[in-house]
């Protein structure tokens, strides 16, 4: 066995991982929350993505250097997403908070189409080159052949996101009052919690993320189009859904769970069936463990 | 302190509650007894918010509150023990504390209040970091009565606290909301267990099909033939 292959796809699949990790943070705190999968999260994701590309692309012709580009650039897209994902949540879901599972549901797939199009309107249904803004980092350059910079970022900065989530999530009222919400709405609208206010901050964190993973592989594959955000978004639900929809945790293990079964997968099988792996299992995990790596399953108590 | 007057609650279009009018006095212990399925958790409903009625108003200090947010209604002093505990399982005997104090900011204030309800509850102190879903019923109860202390209520609202509880336990809950209410918070209980109920309240009212059908002091029902019949087994 070739282990310096093996050590590559590890890592390959270590970077998508991250990625579908982060996006997949925001299917699960949704569903966490008000159980809806918002199908336009991906959208959000995509739009993250597209913002970055614009910003990129004023601050490149004012001259700033690579590395503020980059800061500004995610930190522009993150502000950007999180007002994408309050106002969707504002305007396709609250409205059909009592309205049963189902059509808050088909307003998600209707917003993630109505998105797509939006972007395909006032940008453009081809592919665009997007620049590259992560810079070299010396010290890689040993294993850049198999780790690249770009790899690297996009891990240490999901790594880091994550970390700060499940601090805030344990620590600060709001991350209270979001459990609290999570695990008895009722409860805890009786305890003076404003579930408007904690379905809101969902979004926005859940939006955020997703465009900080936007930027980073956008510019880590050098390309976005309108479509992206559809592919990520379904392997991230299903990242979601392998660790155990609702949970924090799950999404996390998921995530990377799906990224490295996909590059082994496609390093050791075939890479013409890299996404028949992922749908693989998520056909088998909802077959034989419906409730995922970290969920339990639903006891009803009588 | 609190007044309702003509309250009309719905579910769709069953009504639930129908005229519903009773009032509470500072530093009462008013019970609300009946069946299941009287109407009394409705009332409670009605009161916090969560299901406002169509006609009628509550008055809470004269002020109406029928027509603001749960929330709202927290800030004003008005805490819960609801049905069913409603313990949040996934987090600690302290999580569920803090969240009881959730719209309060005066850390000093909590921390006294803290202390309160551990000298109330000496078992949440040893329990503080297990999880709250792994506490027995009864331990449970104390965790929710405890919970709605820490908003530090002057209207308590305590929906069957001896419900699924061992005799024994539902003589200290009982004891403690007593105690709750000697040390100036008014309560406002409502239960099946009419028995123990009327033993502790001052005044009380009785439910059937969403109308209140009696009202008097909680000797006098103690005491009357019809309560005794109905709702004492005796």
């Amino acid at each position: 066995m070739d282990v310096q292959y093996f050590f590559e796809l590890f890592l390959s699949g270590l970077t998508r991982g991250s990625i579908y990790a982060l996006i997949a943070i925001g299917y699960t705190m949704v569903y966490g929350i008000i159980e809806l999968i918002n199908f336009a999260h991906g959208e959000i994701y995509m739009i993250g993505a597209f913002t970055g590309l614009i910003v990129a692309g004023i601050l490149g012709t004012m001259g700033f250097p690579l590395p503020a580009i980059l800061v500004l650039a995610v930190l522009v897209s993150m502000i950007y997403c999180a007002g994408y994902g309050y106002t969707i949540e504002k305007i396709a879901y609250k409205p059909l908070r009592q309205a049963g599972r189902l059509s808050p549901l088909i307003s998600a797939i209707g917003m993630s189409l109505f998105l797509q199009n939006y972007v395909i309107l006032v940008q453009t249904s081809d592919f665009v080159p997007f620049p590259s803004l992560i810079p070299e980092f010396a010290f890689l350059e040993p294993i850049a052949h198999i780790f690249a910079s770009s790899d690297f970022l996009i891990v240490v900065v999901s790594a880091v996101l994550m970390a700060g989530l499940t601090l805030f999530i344990k620590y600060t009222k709001m991350g209270k009052a979001m459990r609290a919400t999570a695990q008895n709405r009722k409860m805890a609208m009786l305890l003076g919690i404003d579930a408007d206010r904690v379905i809101s901050v969902t979004f926005i964190i859940g939006s955020a993320l997703a465009a900080v993973g936007g930027v980073l592989i956008a510019s880590h594959v050098g390309m976005v189009n309108f479509a992206i955000g559809f592919l990520a978004g379904i392997k991230a639900f299903t990242a979601a859904v392998l660790g155990g929809i609702g949970s924090l945790p799950g999404a996390m293990l998921g995530g990377l769970f799906l990224g490295l079964s996909e590059s082994f997968g496609a390093g050791y099988i075939s890479s013409d069936y890299e996404d028949v792996f992922a749908f693989s299992l998520l056909v088998i995990f909802l077959i034989f463990r419906p409730s995922g790596i970290m969920g339990k399953a639903k006891v009803e108590k009588v | 302190m609190l007044e309702l007057k003509g309250v009309c609650t719905f579910y769709g279009n069953i009504q639930a509650l129908h005229d519903v009018s009773l009032s509470i006095r500072k530093g009462e212990i008013v019970t609300l007894i009946g069946a299941n399925g009287a109407g009394k958790t409705t009332t409670l409903m009605s009161i916090c918010g969560a299901t406002p009625p169509r006609r009628g108003e509550v008055l809470f200090e004269g002020r109406p509150i029928h027509t603001l947010r749960p929330d709202r209604i927290v800030a004003l002093g008005i805490s819960q023990v609801p049905e069913g505990r409603l313990i949040f399982p996934e987090m600690t005997v302290m999580e569920n504390l803090e969240l009881g104090a959730f719209l309060r900011s005066d850390t000093a204030g909590i921390a006294q209040d803290l202390d309160y309800v551990f000298e109330l509850f000496p078992i949440l102190a040893e329990r503080r970091r297990q999880l709250g879903g792994t506490l027995s019923g009864g331990e449970q109860q104390m965790l929710a009565i405890s919970r709605a202390l820490m908003a530090r209520p002057r209207l308590l609202l305590l929906d069957e606290p001896s419900l699924g509880l061992a005799p024994i336990v539902i003589q200290q809950i009982f004891a403690i909301i007593r105690k709750v209410n000697e040390s100036g918070t008014t309560v406002f209980l409502v239960e099946q267990n009419a028995h123990q109920a009327l033993k502790i309240a001052h005044r009380g009212y009785v439910m059937e099909n969403g109308r209140i059908t009696m009202e008097d002091s909680a000797h006098a029902l103690l005491t009357n033939e019809e309560v005794r019949k109905a709702y004492l087994g005796i």
